[in-house]
């Protein structure tokens, strides 16, 4: 039998029987569309949380005080006790390997802000000017910190976006004095509003000059210190040398830690990853599920169409070509119905994204190949036990079952 | 060369504990071109004869020769590779797929044995021609009366020009009007050359045939040549009682 006429006399046998072709077909169809809909969620979370991180900036190399015991980043080890400070003029030190654009140290604490009557708590970050090109944020207004003062208290304060809001309104803030803390400060900057990043709404943020900062919270420690590498490439060497710089200043002792936003990354895209795959392993077992009905359909098929096979087999068909009838009947029902889910879950997802827009649910491409494979797989392993019985039978016997 | 050569076949069932023999060591020869009538009352082994000769079934001793090669030691595809090119099977109750048209139902040997398209329309075209079936070419089995069906399964089990037709009470299911056209359409294949063997247990039918062979039990009880004269007479002498 030519190929072409073995799909065609699969095609025709499987329409002649609608209902139960349908919902074969709509079997594999939900198999296939809760694949690609549940992956476009985990890879759409995936996506958005990686997202998130890449808004912290570019090529970014993170050295936080206290030793993690692995080495690598875990939430849990990032906040062990520390040892030994880690001070400005660490993070100054930093400045002079050749992988390194960028310095900005950064402290922070909470505290409140004061202006006309206007009362509200913020987060107060020290930090110098360079944050704003580490950080890669804007200015809405004014200018942020002045160049080159690391170890000066000017009293000057960029404040973020909602902050500039509840206490200005829309009326102007560049030049204005608020009190912070209870210290008279100058604002000189809006920031450009940017949303999350790093768990700290840069928009609810009150920048000052790092000395200053330090001052208010009487503290000499830094909370954080970023590094921005000279390079993607550099990247590796700015951490080697952030640490060897760190450990030589701090009398050979290991303790501050040192994460690259890489790393960071890599991480929740794995936990995310595999939270994807996991999702998509239980959305397979419905295809299984669907895999089994088809067999279930293709042994129907094959008990009412005995007589047909006993006819077959008179007319001269071989086994193997009753078989591959067989077969490629309950491939089309798996390709049809998988062809049909796919538009199904793409259609899902699109919602979700029409929905959403901040979500950005795409299936992945494996997940959507795995699941057409899948289906047609299972079609064809289910579906082989129904060809081979009827390939197996008996032609007289068959003939007389009319 | 005979066409067919039987000798010693044995064809046992189980049932439950008994064996019926189906066939008893049947002997026969049947040459090329012959047209053969299998009489007998029902349950006599008619029907197990056809299914060996058409090699649907295999005799559980003897040896069956198909022109002159044994063919009860080939293998399954072997032996669907025989019936496609050298046999043709009519039955009772038709046996048309239900859900393909005339045309396509007659083109299903063809298919089965790998006939490109174009050929298979030009010889399903010329056999719709020949059995008057043009017009019904389109039409499935649902849409046919009951001497077409036999007709477009006539021409399906011709389409391959097998040297062996072999059929079942082809008229089993018709009126007798259409039966016997049915039968008149057979005669002139075998009048054409191929080698007809018809199972019947209407003995009008069966006197028509140039040579009768009757079963009884699985035996092999008769076996009459008749030339055209005596055939005749015969008939009429059966319609007269
Ligand atoms: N598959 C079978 N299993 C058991 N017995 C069978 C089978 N096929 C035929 N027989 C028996 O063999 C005998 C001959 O049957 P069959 O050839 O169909 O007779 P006929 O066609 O002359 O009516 C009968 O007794 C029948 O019951
Ligand atoms: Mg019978």
């Amino acid at each position: 039998m030519r190929g072409p006429d073995v799909i065609r006399f699969a095609r025709d046998a499987a329409s002649g029987n609608p209902l139960r072709t349908a919902l074969s077909l709509l079997a594999m169809a939900i198999g296939v569309a809760a694949v690609v809909v549940l992956t476009a969620l985990g890879d759409g979370a995936r996506r958005y949380v990686v997202a998130q991180f890449s808004t912290l900036g570019s090529n970014l190399v993170i050295v936080l005080p206290g030793r993690s015991a692995t080495g690598g980043f875990s939430p849990a080890n990032a906040v062990t006790r520390t040892p030994r400070d880690l001070t400005i003029d660490d993070a100054a030190a930093l400045l002079r390997s050749p992988h390194v654009a960028r310095v900005a140290p950064l402290t922070a604490g909470s505290s409140e802000i004061n202006v006309g009557g206007k009362l509200r708590e913020v987060i107060v970050a020290g930090t110098t000017a360079s944050y704003l090109q580490v950080r890669n944020f804007h200015m809405a207004q004014g200018s942020f910190l002045p160049e080159g003062e690391w170890t000066r208290s000017t009293p000057v304060a960029v404040i973020g976006g909602s902050v500039y809001r509840e206490l200005f309104g829309s009326g102007t803030a560049v030049g204005e004095y608020v009190r912070l803390g209870g210290r008279r400060v100058r604002v000189i900057g809006v920031l450009a509003a940017t949303g999350t990043g790093m768990g700290m709404n840069t928009d609810e943020l009150v920048l000052v000059p790092v000395a200053l900062a330090q001052q208010m919270f009487d503290s000499n420690t830094l909370f954080r210190v970023l590094v921005q590498a000279q390079s993607r490439n550099a990247i590796e060497s700015a951490k080697r040398h952030a640490a060897e710089t760190i450990k030589a200043r701090h009398g050979g002792e290991e303790d501050v830690t040192v994460i690259t936003q890489d790393a960071v990354l890599a991480t929740f895209d794995r936990l995310l990853g595999a939270l994807t795959a996991g999702v998509a392993g239980i959305a397979a077992i419905s295809l299984a599920v669907a895999g089994i009905l088809v067999m279930n359909v293709m042994l129907v098929a094959v008990a009412q169409r005995t007589g047909e096979i006993g006819l077959l087999k008179a007319l001269g068909a071989r086994a193997a070509t009753i078989r591959q009838a067989f077969l490629v009947e309950a491939a089309l029902l798996s390709l049809a119905g998988a062809a049909l889910g796919y538009l199904l879950g793409q259609t899902g997802a699109w919602l979700i994204r029409a929905l959403y827009p901040a979500f950005p649910a795409y299936a992945p491409a494996w997940a959507v190949i795995a699941a057409l494979a899948t289906s047609l797989g299972t079609g064809l392993l289910f579906g082989w036990m129904p060809a081979q019985r009827a390939a197996a039978m008996d032609p007289v016997q068959a003939l007389m079952k009319h | 060369m005979p066409l067919i050569e039987l000798s010693a076949i044995e064809r046992t069932f189980l049932l439950g504990d008994s064996t019926v023999h189906a066939l008893a060591r049947i002997d026969l020869s049947i040459a090329q071109g012959e047209y053969v009538a299998i009489l007998g009352p029902s349950g006599s082994g008619k029907s197990t004869m056809l299914n060996l000769l058409g090699l649907l079934d295999r005799p559980n001793a003897g040896v069956y020769r198909l022109e002159g090669r044994d063919v009860t030691t080939l293998s399954p595809d072997e032996q669907a590779q025989v019936r496609s090119q050298r046999i043709g099977f009519v039955f009772q109750s038709f046996h048309l797929v239900p859900r393909l048209t005339a045309a396509e139902n007659i083109a299903l040997p063809m298919m089965l044995a790998g006939i490109p398209a174009a050929e298979r329309a030009r010889r399903v075209g010329k056999a719709l021609r020949e059995f008057g079936l043009e017009n019904r070419s389109d039409h499935r089995p649902d849409q046919l009366s009951g001497g077409q069906r036999q007709r477009v399964a006539i021409a399906r089990a011709t389409v391959m020009q097998p040297a062996l037709l072999l059929a079942d009470e082809p008229t089993g299911n018709l009126d007798r009007s259409t039966g016997d056209d049915v039968i008149a359409l057979l005669e002139t294949l075998n009048a054409n050359g191929v080698t007809l063997i018809v199972v019947t247990h209407d003995v009008t039918v069966g006197a028509r045939a140039h040579r009768q062979l009757r079963m009884e039990d699985g035996r092999l009880i008769g076996d009459e040549r008749r030339d055209r004269a005596d055939h005749r007479r015969v008939t009429s002498a059966d319609l007269r009682k």
